[in-house]
């Protein structure tokens, strides 16, 4: 992919992102995040990981943002009332997610692989579905069946947490 | 094409503006999506570094990729039984604003 599309997505993806956070309406904040992980999963494509870039729509810009609108259609919430901020603990949570960001900057910058080209791959040989799938149902056979159960187990919960008076 | 690097530091942007949210937000579905952000940009960087590492036969190394499904069934089991317990909570005190909620609060 030409760096020309690498930034377009990652820009896409980013100011997408910062919408979720800034958008007071919650449905706007959701619909952001569609676009923003529309955009990673391009930048996912762009690393050959085809498969991982699918799942990225389907999972999340199909079923956990429906899920989400559901939801915020369901308790009917409507653009937050603008509250009183605490200046103190919105500056200090600004300053800290800023730290994190330039720690993370340093630390790439200081890295030497991040300087170098990713090497090329020999042509036509990226069928990643078929590789991903053999290493999930042989390598990782045992998380895979543990991830199962962990999905049931979120099933009955929502059921359990869903139901009428809680006990 | 863009280097290793890039990738590292567009994930890491992408994390810290979900790190944001979840400081700076008080409705608690935006923090429920800044989680999310924070998810994906752990898988951004892990599919950069598989991207990355090519073995010996010419691939990538789809471990990562491997853990990135992992980590996008766990995240979607995660939504939503937390929208489950989002839902409750709102049943029960009529509010997704996180400061109204404050009984377990030091």
């Amino acid at each position: 992919m030409p760096a020309l599309l690498f930034w377009v997505f990652a820009a896409l993806m980013l100011i997408f992102g910062a919408a979720v956070v800034i958008n007071r309406n919650p449905v706007a904040s959701a619909l952001s995040l569609v676009i923003s992980f529309l955009g990673l999963s391009a930048l996912f494509m762009s690393l050959d990981a085809f498969f991982i870039g699918i799942i990225q729509v389907l999972v999340y810009a199909g079923a956990v943002m429906v899920l989400f609108l559901f939801i915020i259609m369901l308790l009917d919430l409507r653009a937050e009332e603008r509250r009183k901020i605490n200046a103190v603990a919105f500056a200090g949570g600004l300053a800290v997610a800023l730290a994190l960001f330039v720690q993370i900057y340093f630390v790439v910058g200081q890295l030497r692989a991040a300087k170098q080209q990713f090497p090329a791959l020999p042509a036509a040989r990226t069928d990643d579905v078929r590789a991903v799938g053999l290493l999930l149902f042989d390598n990782f056979n045992l998380p895979f069946q543990i991830i199962g159960v962990l999905v049931l187990v979120a099933t009955i919960g929502v059921i359990v947490l869903s139901k009428r008076e809680l006990r | 094409m863009a280097t290793l690097g890039d990738y590292l530091l567009v994930s890491g942007l992408l994390f810290t503006i979900g790190f944001a949210g979840v400081m700076l937000r008080r409705n608690i579905i935006i923090i429920f999506m800044s989680l999310e952000l924070m998810l994906n940009a752990a898988n951004l960087s892990l599919v950069a570094f598989s991207r990355y590492r090519v073995g010996p036969d010419g691939l990538p190394n789809y471990n990562a990729q491997v853990f990135v499904f992992f980590i996008i069934t766990v995240a979607a089991a995660e939504v939503a039984v937390g929208l489950a317990i989002i839902v409750a909570l709102y049943r029960a005190r009529q509010t997704t604003h996180v400061e109204d909620i404050s009984s377990l609060k030091f």
